[in-house]
């Protein structure tokens, strides 16, 4: 698998994805309405205690799934002066939490530098790890001791615990190496019981179909990746699949895209709705462009206020007043317990 | 499934059996969802139940449900084909322990 815009997918630009997805033909309901039947709208922030930065597209693995169509194939990533600019806004207004993601965000020359200015700024760091970077280069092998240095929170994707279920959704051979991975985070303390190192695990469903009841999953998953390998974690957040990007492809491409729109309308969850992460989190793009989530940002949907749409032109009052962008893809936060990069939201 | 007995589409449209005997729908309903919640057995324990009295029952609606069910519990493949065994060994232990009666009656009948 590489990059959308190499294969024969039908949606060659994110204006295209976003043209389809508005298109009323298959949904009777608008995503805007249902939020004005829940009293929602519009959407408002709660507060900004998040900002969520993709540092770059480039990742050591392809996995079919993912919104960002990161891959070894992308070289967008951050600049140094827009990586300065995030240290700056964390300061300036006391931003408490920094979430990187990517991509493998490890992959960026100045991830480490990067971290320890953040640090610095005072923010907790959550770092989202595919696992498999751990392995990839002995460059990255003292890894989880740099994490371990600057209590970096880490937030890592496993699909399933069986091997099938993961390397289906993340490539051949990714799981057995993400177990790898997992334990040499336990191996440095990550994930222990009682341990300060937070390691969080993160369940996508690996096909057309919403993730269960996230206490019952995270029971399963501790047993058995403690019964088949004496691994442990924290914490499983269960992430809906947005129908976006590649797995927007997937679901075109196996027919599912109606039936799996249908059940995340039908389900469809006022409480959901009003614990969406658009409502404390600011997304940052490689480029600097800010936006309400990291979904918005691989459509580029950027934030309302015309001039605080960047990182050079933050301004925290207007941002706090804006109305969040919404779509018919926001039924993939709303739907059943609701979703979030924190898991569920109700 | 066109021109069948059985459409996929009429699954999502279960809540409909309501018509006519409202009252009595809502009560099934309820206990419909009271049945599947956490107990003494797991939410999942009880779809694991559920996708093998759905091929037990030769239902195509429950199992396209309780397949999905299912999945989204986490449950594994080799846990939903087992789930299905126990179904077909009752079914068709179901007819072998009748072979009992058979002998009994035959031996009955014969010199």
């Amino acid at each position: 698998m590489s990059d959308l815009k190499l294969r024969p997918f039908k949606f060659k630009s994110t204006h295209d994805q976003v043209q389809f997805l508005e298109n009323p033909e298959f949904e009777s309901v608008s995503f805007a309405d249902k939020l004005k039947s829940s009293n929602l709208y519009p959407l408002k922030p709660t507060g900004i205690d998040i900002l969520q930065i993709n540092v770059g597209k480039m990742c050591n693995q392809t996995c079919h799934h993912c919104h960002v169509d990161a891959g070894p194939t992308r070289k967008e990533k951050i600049s140094q002066d827009h990586m300065q600019m995030c240290v700056e806004i964390v300061k300036s207004n006391k931003i408490k939490t920094v979430d990187l993601t990517g991509g493998a965000p490890e992959m960026h020359p100045h991830f480490r530098d990067f971290v320890r200015e953040l640090k610095m700024a005072g923010a907790h760091i959550i770092n989202r790890c595919n696992l498999t970077i751990l392995l990839a280069h002995k460059s990255y092998a003292d890894l989880p001791d740099f994490f371990k240095e600057y209590q970096v929170e880490i937030v890592s994707s496993l699909p399933h615990f069986s091997k099938r279920h993961t390397d289906r959704q993340r490539g051949d051979g990714v799981f057995e190496k993400s177990i790898m991975g997992l334990k040499l985070l336990n191996k440095a303390g990550y994930g222990l019981k009682n341990s300060s190192l937070k390691l969080n695990l993160v369940y996508n469903p690996s096909g057309s179909f919403l993730p269960g009841s996230q206490q019952e999953l995270e029971n399963e998953f501790k047993k058995q990746l403690f019964k088949d390998y004496g691994i442990e974690f924290h914490n499983l957040y269960c992430i809906t699949n947005m129908p976006i990007s590649r797995y927007l492809e997937y679901l075109l491409t196996t027919d599912n895209y109606e039936s799996y729109m249908t059940t995340l309308v039908n389900a469809y969850n006022p409480a959901a709705a009003k614990g969406v992460m658009c409502r404390n989190t600011i997304s940052v793009s490689w480029d600097g462009s800010l936006y309400d989530c990291d979904f918005n940002q691989m459509l580029d949907l950027k934030v309302e206020p015309k001039n605080s749409q960047s990182l050079k032109t933050f301004n925290l009052e207007d941002l706090l007043s804006r109305n969040i962008k919404l779509g018919q893809h926001c039924f993939g936060c709303t739907a059943g317990s609701g979703s979030s990069c924190g898991g569920v939201t109700s | 499934m066109s021109n069948s007995y059985y459409n996929d589409q009429d699954l999502a449209k279960f809540g409909q059996i309501s018509e006519y005997q409202k009252e009595m729908g809502d009560k099934f309903f309820s206990w419909y969802g009271a049945v599947f919640a956490e107990g003494a057995l797991t939410a999942r324990e009880k779809s694991l139940i559920a996708l093998a009295v759905a091929h037990a029952v030769q239902c195509p609606y429950c199992i396209d449900a309780y397949t999905q069910d299912t999945l989204q519990k986490g449950c594994t493949e080799e846990q939903m084909m087992e789930a299905v065994h126990v179904a077909g060994a009752i079914r068709g232990g179901a007819t072998m322990v009748h072979g009992v009666q058979m002998i009994n009656k035959a031996k009955k009948l014969s010199m």
